[in-house]
């Protein structure tokens, strides 16, 4: 993102311009207060979780605790799993498809198109009922390769690549084909290269929003060795812990830890990267 | 041998993305509408066609009726309020003002979290008496409130929780959008004389407006498809009032599994994409080309 602010060629009155700022600041805090009330819970000990105190113990019990009462490791393997998983499939199909569809000419590429872009509308998020359907036919039911497989085909991803892949310059693909390179070969030379921020983007874009997900696995995974972390913090928070909530935001924290971490940590590339991937 | 070669060539890249998206997507949106002329399968008695028969059961089914009703308050309470406030964000970051890293930082923050596991901690600042915000207006000598417990006002604390999700999300495509808009412009409206509310009005807000539309669209998709929060903080209650028709369609098919009823619903969700589907394609697309 460009960090020289626009030119602020309209001054306006200082009070005016002081009321903004807070404003702008009110805003802020009120959007980061249920993260620091979580990690205020998260961190002290129970009789504290409403008590705000300085001098209040700090404490990591409610983090074992959690970790102790559920198979969280399982769940972030399960979660690492589906994801990589996902992303993957998406990464190798969307670039076959979007290169077909941006540099080929053929009868009915317009159609093919549209088919591809009603995902964009009717995502498998909705369609949970018949997909269930199919996933028990197929005999997939309670796998991870079900979570992942109504996703491994990726309008947005298709989309954004085909983009990208126009913008390529038809000399470039022209060149290599005249030396002998095959379409596949064309492809992993030279577009591929080419459009590797948008690859970045889009993997962000994907693996957070994998890593969020929480309908669809519900409904198709019932076990341990299958359900996502989100599902996993659900099965945990809803049933006998009940009440105690400080162990409730430690794993709740737990499991947005590895996103949030990384958020911070590549707070730029992050930004730039779901600018990149909303720019049409 | 050569041309045919060269005409296959497209059709084997786009076979495994095809073939999936045939089959999870637009198979299941056809197969959908056909089962819900069907009976929903029981011991012994197979599927059968009934016509309309599980429309007639939802036009007589009251939660049906709720669940779409608070969808549309859901989408009237969430859109224009995360868009408004996006606006406000962008412009800020955007800006000079004190402390913009932090401010974008904490408006984007929401975005990246799960929202199952925010609504954890938005279940806990609702809780009545010892909830963050019981504490607040206790302090301040109000009484105290069930805010989820209330049918009245379970569906704003659930729309304040949406807001305060896809709000940031919105802000990055408008943060985008004005860093594209060229600084001139707005020298030449100051030269002009016009004050900062008439650039923004006259000129910031119509080069905006494919954004907004952008936006609108992608936030007309998630009032229906954003109903995570709802398995941890109400479960569509008190008394359905905060039921939304995806979390109900859940309800009916995985937990009554009463999937031919299912299936009429989603038609009822499918139609409503469509209609946004084509709102977008004949209304706004002809319009927003004029950039």
């Amino acid at each position: 993102m460009n960090e020289v602010a626009a030119p602020s060629v309209f001054r306006p009155p200082p009070v005016t311009r002081a009321l903004e700022t807070a404003a702008a600041w009110l805003l802020g805090l009120l959007w980061v207060l249920p993260l620091v009330y979580a990690v205020w819970t998260a961190f002290h000990p129970a009789a504290y979780s409403t008590r705000f105190e300085l001098g209040a113990p700090l404490t990591l019990q409610n983090f074992v605790n959690a970790w102790n009462a559920a198979p969280f490791a399982r769940y972030f393997l399960n979660t690492t799993l589906l994801v990589t998983m996902v992303l993957a499939a998406q990464l190798v199909l969307g670039t076959l498809a979007a290169y077909a569809l941006a540099r080929f000419e053929f009868r009915g590429r317009e159609l093919v198109f549209g088919l591809v872009l009603l995902q964009l509308m009717v995502m498998p998020d909705v369609l949970i009922v018949e997909n269930y359907r199919t996933m028990n036919a197929l005999g997939l039911r309670d796998t991870i390769v079900a979570i992942g497989l109504p996703y491994f085909a990726s309008a947005f991803g298709i989309f954004l690549l085909r983009q990208t892949f126009r913008t390529v310059p038809k000399e470039l693909d022209d060149a290599a084909r005249v030396e002998g390179a095959s379409a596949l070969q064309v492809l992993l030379k030279v577009y591929v290269p080419l459009a590797r921020p948008v690859y970045l983007a889009y993997a962000l874009v994907s693996v957070s929003y994998h890593w969020n997900n929480f309908l669809w696995p519900l409904i198709v995974t019932n076990s341990v060795e299958t359900r996502p972390l989100t599902v996993g913090l659900q099965v945990f928070s809803s049933t006998d812990q009940g009440v105690d909530w400080s162990i409730i935001t430690a794993a709740t924290l737990m499991t947005s830890a590895p996103l949030l971490v990384g958020f911070l940590l590549f707070q730029r590339q992050f930004v730039q990267s779901f600018m990149r991937a909303g720019i049409r | 041998m050569q041309r045919l070669r060269a005409q296959a060539t497209p059709w084997l890249l786009l076979l495994p993305a095809l073939a999936l998206l045939a089959l999870f997507t637009h198979w299941p949106a056809l197969a959908t509408v056909w089962d819900s002329f069907l009976s929903t399968p029981k011991r012994g008695r197979p599927a059968h066609f009934i016509g309309a028969g599980n429309y007639r059961g939802m036009v007589e089914d009251d939660v049906f009726w709720q669940a779409l009703v608070n969808n549309v308050v859901y989408a009237i309470g969430t859109i224009p309020l995360s868009i408004a406030l996006a606006i406000a964000m962008a412009l800020w970051v955007d800006s000079r003002l004190k402390g913009r890293a932090f401010l974008r930082l904490a408006y984007f923050t929401p975005t990246v979290l799960p929202m199952i596991a925010v609504a954890n901690i938005w279940l806990f600042f609702y809780t009545p008496q010892y909830g963050l915000l019981e504490q607040i207006t206790h302090a301040l000598g109000l009484a105290s409130h069930n805010w989820l417990g209330n049918r009245h006002t379970v569906l704003g604390a659930i729309i304040v929780v949406a807001v305060w999700k896809e709000a940031g999300f919105f802000m990055i495509f408008y943060l985008a959008a004005l860093q594209q808009i060229p600084p001139q412009l707005a020298e030449a409206a100051a030269l002009e004389g016009a004050s900062r509310a008439q650039y923004f009005r006259r000129v910031l807000f119509p080069l905006l407006m494919p954004t907004t539309l952008f936006v609108l669209i992608n936030a007309l998709i998630n009032s229906v498809r954003m109903v995570d929060h709802l398995f941890v903080m109400t479960r569509g209650g008190p008394d359905n009032a905060s039921t939304l028709l995806l979390y109900y369609i859940y309800q009916v098919g995985f937990s009554f599994w009463d999937t031919g009823y299912a299936a009429a619903l989603t038609v009822v969700v499918l139609v409503a994409l469509g209609a946004v589907a084509f709102f977008q394609l004949r209304v706004l697309d002809p319009r927003t080309h004029y950039q």
